[in-house]
């Protein structure tokens, strides 16, 4: 794992006083909301419908049990006892008070954390694969380019104040977890001829008002050019990107207006004129942040020892059968032999999805230390992951979830739910969506109908800016407002991986009583149809939208 | 409007002129790219300094061929959330060799100061009341930079490779008599250099 030098801890806790500088300005009346508005967005603190709303970065999901208490400390001392992960490997804080929020950042900078770029139209907080460093086909583990670039992006002083918010991803796998495809820049590892790796560059993906699947710029980039190349697409967003309208500030829309080869051609200038210049990534500098994600000490067990843990880990999994579920949707396959990644749902029956209570956050951080080298990933579904688990330790790992209500077996699943926060917290939003996600997640409580169900991905958003990213779940739900009453459109078939699809609208929009039946009936037309083991997408791309209309129309 | 250089108020012999005013006579005047465009050999046949003010949507890349007619080039900042003209600045100095002075008018307040000053910019239009102390601390706030910009400072990953270790944080009071920069032997080099002299 990353761990701060003396300049990085310096930057932090410089940061913190600049900040702290700022927030008595603005208590002071020195500074008025307008002026310190984007001073706060650039350090994470909005303004919500109740209260501020802390956004604190956790750099391309991963972090330390300490860092983990720490966080628990937070929520239970500035929040009221919760913290909420996000869709961007990000952890949210509702309820603190302005006068505090240096204070807080201060506790944040004694581990090493910082809410630095998490909102503001700058470079945000950058996002990989969850499974980095751990997922068996990997070319090179992404976060040593993430952390690269989060130091790149950081109080960079000529982008700072772009047109809009950006966002970065980087994945090292050909399958992607990390959505590269709908972000303002994806990054996704590949090898040229030669056998080198490099990054194949996309741009212009994103979802909100106008969502649009991201292009390719260039099909490789050699990493070192990794820098060079980044600030030369910033540059011509800069210069070129729209500020008459923030709906069509991003980047996808500059690209879709200039049409993608012509975006291509002013990179590819800027790109000359700045490769191998100061910003150029020296070699050493790769290596030297390449070492901090070196992989933990892997137990290699041979012979009887390893049949022994085997023989263990297959009986218990053929005696428990709740465990053996678990496993199933849970834990994912491990490049070391012996090994394996124990994801941990955030989305308990009745719950809100990303939320976990301080006690919880206590109990994952000792369980982390207990069972998986004190290491805990985000995911941008929402959930944790420990990366390094023992076959052998699964099952107690397993139990001791389980006490603290974190053991839910349902990743990928019909359950496993992404919803923004919509109108209980966000300002912005038309419509309900955590009610929408706690409704359906009851409707299908029952593990056995989910693991039948299989692999399914719904995301709701409670308005058009699509913070539950809807867009690209294989059932979207987006919440709208008609009159003053929530209606909520059904989109099918999008998705956000290497095959990354827009979903398409099924039919008009259902009332709010109406959408958990709605789904339901997708799911059982799903059932009906399928053939084999086909995924939703795959059998809608072979029988269309008429049987799903049928079934959800037909009464009309 | 007061103008900051370096760590003070400076005196600004400089008059903006309308595109529809006279020119003052043997003083050094500021125009717009319409008027320079419009009347350049009148411009240039002037027996004073002349500096052009370029708007947020007026690339430098338009002047880049006539950049040795201007001792002074203001962009413009319309608004503070508009960023355009950090990238005009770093062209300016990094691409076009720009040596003169890169003034920074419109909307310039001390939480821009320093990204500013990164950019290349070294002189600062600010509005009546500014404090130059609270100018003179911004500028210290931040003192490790993980990007290499105009300032000639040194990135972090550079200081690594040499084995530095980094400067302490400069406390405000601390700030040196001479310029804005922090009283490390390394910070004050970057910082006369850009004060006094100009770009390198």
């Amino acid at each position: 794992m990353y761990r701060y030098d003396e300049f990085d801890r310096t930057l932090v806790r410089e940061r913190v006083a600049q900040f702290r500088g700022q927030v008595a300005r603005r208590l002071s009346g020195e500074l008025s909301e307008d002026e310190f508005r984007p001073l706060r967005l650039m350090n994470g603190l909005y303004l919500q419908l109740h209260a501020y709303m802390l956004r604190v970065a956790i750099p391309y999901g991963t972090f330390s049990a300490r860092q983990m208490r720490a966080l628990a400390d937070i929520a239970r001392r500035y929040d009221k006892g919760y913290g909420h992960f996000t869709t961007r490997q990000n952890i949210q804080y509702n309820w603190p008070r302005l006068d505090q929020v240096p204070d807080l950042l201060n506790e944040l900078a004694e581990v090493e954390m910082h809410a630095l770029q998490t909102s503001g139209n700058c470079i945000r907080n950058v996002t990989a694969d969850h499974y980095a460093g751990v997922a068996a086909e990997e070319i090179e583990d992404p976060r040593i380019y993430a952390e690269l670039i989060r130091q790149w992006s950081s109080l960079h002083p000529e982008f700072s104040f772009l047109p809009r918010k950006f966002k970065i991803a980087v994945t090292g796998t050909p399958h992607d977890r990390a959505a590269v495809k709908v972000h303002d820049i994806g990054l996704h590892m590949c090898r040229n001829e030669a056998g080198e790796p490099g990054f194949e560059v996309l741009v212009g993906g994103g979802l909100g008002r106008s969502p649009f699947v991201a292009k390719t710029i260039r099909g490789f980039l050699p990493k070192h050019h990794l820098l060079s190349y980044l600030e030369a697409i910033l540059r011509v967003y800069n210069q070129l990107g729209r500020r008459d309208n923030k709906y069509k500030a991003r980047l996808k829309i500059l690209v879709h207006e200039l049409g993608a080869e012509a975006f291509t051609e002013l990179v590819e200038a800027e790109w000359a004129e700045l490769k191998d210049g100061p910003v150029e990534l020296p070699a050493e500098e790769i290596a030297r942040i390449e070492s901090y994600f070196a992989a933990p000490p892997y137990e290699t067990l041979t012979g009887e020892a390893l049949e022994a843990q085997n023989r263990e880990f297959e009986v218990r999994r053929f005696e428990d059968r709740d465990f053996a579920r678990w496993l199933r949707s849970n834990v994912a396959a491990h490049k070391a032999p012996g090994y394996a990644i124990a994801n941990i749902s955030l989305k308990p029956e009745g719950g809100v999805p990303g939320d976990i209570s301080a006690d919880q956050m206590d109990a994952v951080a000792e369980l982390a230390e207990r069972f998986g080298f004190g290491e805990i990933r985000a995911s941008h579904q929402q959930n944790l992951l420990f990366p390094d688990v023992k076959l052998a330790d699964l099952y107690a790992l397993w139990q001791a979830l389980g006490r603290h209500g974190l053991a839910s077996p349902n990743i990928g699943l019909v359950a496993d739910i992404i919803a923004c926060p919509g109108m209980d917290y966000c300002s912005l939003a038309t419509a309900r969506s955590i009610p929408i996600a706690q409704a359906i997640g009851e409707r299908f409580a029952d593990p056995a109908r989910q693991h039948a169900i299989g692999e399914l991905g719904i995301k709701i958003s409670g308005c058009i800016n699509a913070c539950g990213h809807h867009h690209v779940g294989q059932i979207g739900i987006l919440g709208v407002d008609k009159k003053g009453e929530e209606f909520y459109q059904i989109t099918l078939g999008g998705a956000a991986d290497e095959n990354a699809t827009l979903g398409k609208i099924v039919g008009p929009a259902f009332g709010y009583d109406q959408v958990v039946d709605a789904v339901e009936t997708i799911v059982d037309t799903y059932l009906d149809v399928r053939a084999g083991g086909e995924t939703f997408n795959q059998t809608l791309a072979r029988v269309g939208f008429a049987p799903f209309k049928e079934k959800l129309y037909a009464a009309h | 409007m007061p103008l900051i250089k370096g760590d003070r108020i400076a005196e600004d012999p400089w008059i903006t002129v309308g595109d529809e005013e006279v020119l003052p006579e043997g003083a050094p005047a500021i125009v717009s790219l319409a008027r320079w465009r419009a009347e350049r050999d009148t411009l240039a046949g002037r027996n004073a300094p002349l500096g052009i003010r370029l708007r947020a949507d007026q690339p430098p890349g338009e002047i880049a061929a006539e950049l040795d007619r201007f001792q002074v080039i203001a962009l413009e900042f319309p608004s503070f959330g508009d960023g355009r003209a950090y990238s005009y600045a770093r062209l300016l100095r990094a691409r076009h060799g720009y040596r003169g002075e890169l003034r920074a008018v419109g909307q310039v307040l001390r939480d821009q100061a320093l990204f500013m000053r990164r950019c290349g910019f070294d002189a600062f239009e600010v509005a009546a009341g500014t404090g130059v102390a609270g100018w003179r601390e911004a500028l210290g706030e931040i003192s490790v930079f993980y990007q290499p910009a105009e300032d000639g400072r040194p990135a972090a990953h550079g200081l690594r490779r040499n084995g530095n270790a980094a400067t302490p944080t400069p406390a405000a009071d601390a700030v040196h008599d001479e310029d804005l920069g922090p009283s490390s032997p390394e910070r004050d080099l970057s910082t006369e250099r850009l004060g006094n002299d100009g770009y390198r």
